[in-house]
């Protein structure tokens, strides 16, 4: 019993974290139709933001929690958005129009920038912000520890998914947008001015990848290559959940976490391709994700 | 009649005086080419400058490489190896990056050798890059120096080496010298778990480091091994896995940022409160942990390397040149690649030759012989006289807020107690109980 305990804990944690991870991914490709490889860049400059800046701060003889997050929060949020506003006004914004396959080609050439970039801009010496996950302590559940951050990050997983359902199901702006997903012809007929969509779009996802970044900071070590490690990861619960389905980037998370805790706590051998395992056998059945549908395409 | 366009005397003159200057600089500048190349000796450096391994391991040893060369060059190095240069040569480096696997580091050492013309070859970081790059160093006959990887597989896989060596201890030393310093320090300890990288690396340091627990500590129960994937960073699961079996020892062989985050995470959610971890490749986190690891957690470096540097006139140099250099006291990668160099200075001093020496004459030097280090005297009495056989060491962290980290407890045992004898396979050697292990 205290197995499945232990599986549903981390598997829900890990879940959450990968959530994170993935769902500005789900939310560029469901309304822009770009598989943004730069996603891992933009996790990876948010975590180095993050981890640079709470480096500065503890250095610097300061200790309070809440700075920290706050510290934490603004970095993430500044170095998502205008990372976010400059690729696609830079260089997105030129390619519309083009085909899925050469704009993944180029957002992998925007991901191999950055990652040199980052590596101008920090070196590659392993940034380690460990404080906050320190401070926030640990829940004793019988013989097993939780860390009070997971469950921040947890809390903040759902409080994100919500809030974007919402914005995508309950607003007018995601009205719009569902309508640019619909048709997109269709849509700039009516009036709606797209190319300012896709680049709000793209604005939020790219901050919701710094913001992940940013928060998985002080549970691990930023070094270089974070971001390419961390979009393999992100495209496996995406194709698992079905391209662009904010519902399937969640039900994606939770299935590839609790496989993996159940690898990890009953055949720790296996934990390396158990998430491939599971995307691989979801996509025999489902070809298109469990939440994704297939598109007639127009001749 | 002078014709309009015939150049004047004076004109002639400045002519052929230009031309035959402009002739006598070409001359000049290709005698002066010609002597800068004889006067040089060029080595490849090949390390980790991109990826998860450059920060801990790649980067601080390109560093020390550039410490160590320049103090070369300049004659600054302490006794015995106080003379400009090598062999009376100045020595040249050429920088190259280990990241992108085995196949292209083939590519690349072919490239060093056979169009920059490099006259050795120094690196390697990860194993699989070792046993690549060892057979082509032979068929290309080119002197190589592995500073770093851990393979016991390397000289069992390479017939009769003749260019290729390593100057330091391979991982079973890590793993048999693990088990031995529990023996000492720990011996009461009946549950002990283990955490490793799911790759070659890891499997193997877990089954060295299990098989020496069977003989040296029979009671002792293996009760739990995770395998994260490689560079996961985040180790949750696999702490709320080990945390039930109430280990009393958590062996590690993660290394770099890794290593660190899992000690980061293990610290936080209580695993290390209720066991010892204890870290093969640990020292490199020395003095980065800053009281993120419990104080009496075990420190390996492989061998006298980085912290558990012996004193001696090479490593006080060492500490004191990286540090005011770098900002840092150098880890075990750094010293471990100020080996290699001293070794490839220590060939070429002695080789004999007048003016460069040949891959022939530094190989016929190196092997088998003896030589001072930053690590003190080091023996290539391994793999024929390819491979050094030295010490290794163990220690405790302990951190005082203000004042830093140190080693405590530091046991060293003798490279003929942890390491194989020479040509046997070292699983059957511990399989059968260390025979011949000189441990005394």
């Amino acid at each position: 019993m205290l197995t499945v305990w232990a599986i549903l804990i981390d598997g829900f944690i890990y879940a959450s974290w990968l959530f994170l991870v993935a769902a500005g991914l789900t939310v560029i490709y469901g309304v822009m139709r770009i598989l943004n490889m730069a996603h891992g860049s933009l996790y990876a400059l948010g975590a180095y933001a993050a981890a640079s800046a709470l480096g500065w701060y503890y250095a610097g003889g300061g200790s309070q929690l809440w700075m920290a997050f706050a510290i934490l929060a603004s970095c993430a949020l500044l170095i998502g958005a205008i990372s976010g506003l400059l690729i696609e006004r830079g260089i997105l914004r030129l390619m519309y129009g083009r085909d899925e396959i050469l704009m993944l080609i180029v957002t992998f050439a925007i991901l191999l920038i950055l990652e040199d970039v980052m590596k101008l801009l920090w070196g590659t010496t392993p940034y380690f912000a460990w404080q906050p996950y320190a401070a926030m302590g640990r829940v004793e559940i019988d013989v097993l520890t939780v860390s009070g951050y997971d469950i921040m990050v947890l809390c903040l997983s759902a409080v994100i998914g919500l809030g974007l359902w919402f914005w995508l199901e309950r607003t007018h702006t995601g009205k719009i947008l569902r309508s640019i997903i619909h048709d997109r012809e269709v849509s700039e007929a009516m009036g709606v001015n797209v190319r300012r969509m896709f680049t709000i779009t793209f604005i939020i996802g790219a901050t919701l990848g710094a913001v992940a970044g940013g928060i998985t900071a002080p549970i691990i070590s930023v070094v270089p290559g974070i971001g390419i490690e961390v979009i393999v990861l992100a495209f496996a619960v995406v194709v698992t959940g079905g391209l662009g389905s904010i519902t399937g980037a969640a039900a994606g998370a939770i299935i590839v976490g609790l496989a993996r805790a159940t690898s990890i706590h009953t055949m720790p051998q296996f934990e390396l391709f158990i998430i491939y395992a599971v995307m691989a056998g979801v996509l025999i059945f489902r070809p298109n994700g469990l939440f994704g549908q297939a598109i007639a395409r127009k001749i | 009649m002078k014709h309009a366009t015939q150049p004047g005397s004076w004109k002639r003159t400045l002519l052929s005086t230009t031309t035959a200057a402009a002739i006598a600089s070409v001359g000049m500048l290709g005698v002066s080419a010609t002597v800068q190349a004889e006067e040089t000796f060029k080595v490849g450096l090949v390390t980790f400058l991109s990826g998860g391994a450059s920060g801990p391991f790649g980067v601080p040893a390109a560093q020390a490489a550039e410490t160590v060369i320049k103090a070369i060059n300049a004659g600054e190095l302490p006794p015995p190896y106080d003379t400009p240069g090598v062999n009376g040569l100045r020595l040249e480096s050429v920088v190259v990056d280990e990241a992108g696997g085995p196949t292209q580091q083939v590519e690349e050492y072919r490239n060093l050798v056979q169009r920059q013309n490099v006259n050795a070859v120094i690196g390697y970081i990860s194993s699989g890059d070792c046993l690549a790059v060892g057979p082509v160093a032979e068929e290309l006959r080119t002197f190589t120096i592995a500073f770093d990887c851990g393979t016991p597989r390397m000289f069992e896989e390479l017939d009769n080496p003749t260019y290729f060596f390593r100057t330091g201890l391979d991982a079973v030393a890590d793993n048999v010298g693990a088990a031995r310093y529990l023996l000492d320090l720990h011996p009461d300890v009946t549950r002990i778990a283990g955490i490793q990288q799911n790759y070659a690396w890891g499997q193997d340091s877990w089954l060295d480091f299990t098989l020496s627990m069977e003989q040296l500590m029979p009671d002792a129960e293996m009760v739990n091994n995770q395998t994260p994937q490689l560079f996961s960073g985040s180790y949750g699961s696999e702490i709320s896995a080990l945390q039930p079996r109430r280990p009393e020892i958590v062996h590690s062989s993660m290394w770099g940022g890794d290593m660190e985050s899992f000690v980061s995470q293990a610290n936080s959610r209580g695993l290390l409160g209720q066991a010892t971890a204890i870290l093969t490749t640990g020292e490199s986190g020395l003095h980065r942990f800053q009281g993120q690891a419990p104080n009496g957690t075990i420190l390996g470096g492989r061998g006298p390397f980085g912290a558990f540097m012996p004193e001696n006139a090479l490593s006080e140099w060492f500490n004191e040149a990286y540090e005011a250099e770098h900002g840092t006291k150098p880890s075990y990668p750094s010293s471990k690649m100020a080996q290699a160099i001293l070794a490839l200075k220590f060939a070429a001093d002695n080789s004999g030759a007048d003016g460069v020496p040949t891959s022939e004459q530094l190989a016929s030097t190196l092997k088998g012989a003896e030589f001072e280090s930053v690590s003190g005297t080091v023996r290539m009495a391994l793999a024929d006289g390819h491979q050094a056989m030295q010490d290794m060491l163990y220690g405790e962290y302990h951190y005082t807020p203000g004042e830093g980290a140190e080693l405590r407890n530091v046991r060293s045992y003798r490279g003929e107690c942890v390491s194989a004898p020479d040509g046997q396979n070292a699983q059957e050697w511990i399989e059968a109980g260390f025979p011949g292990a000189q441990c005394d």
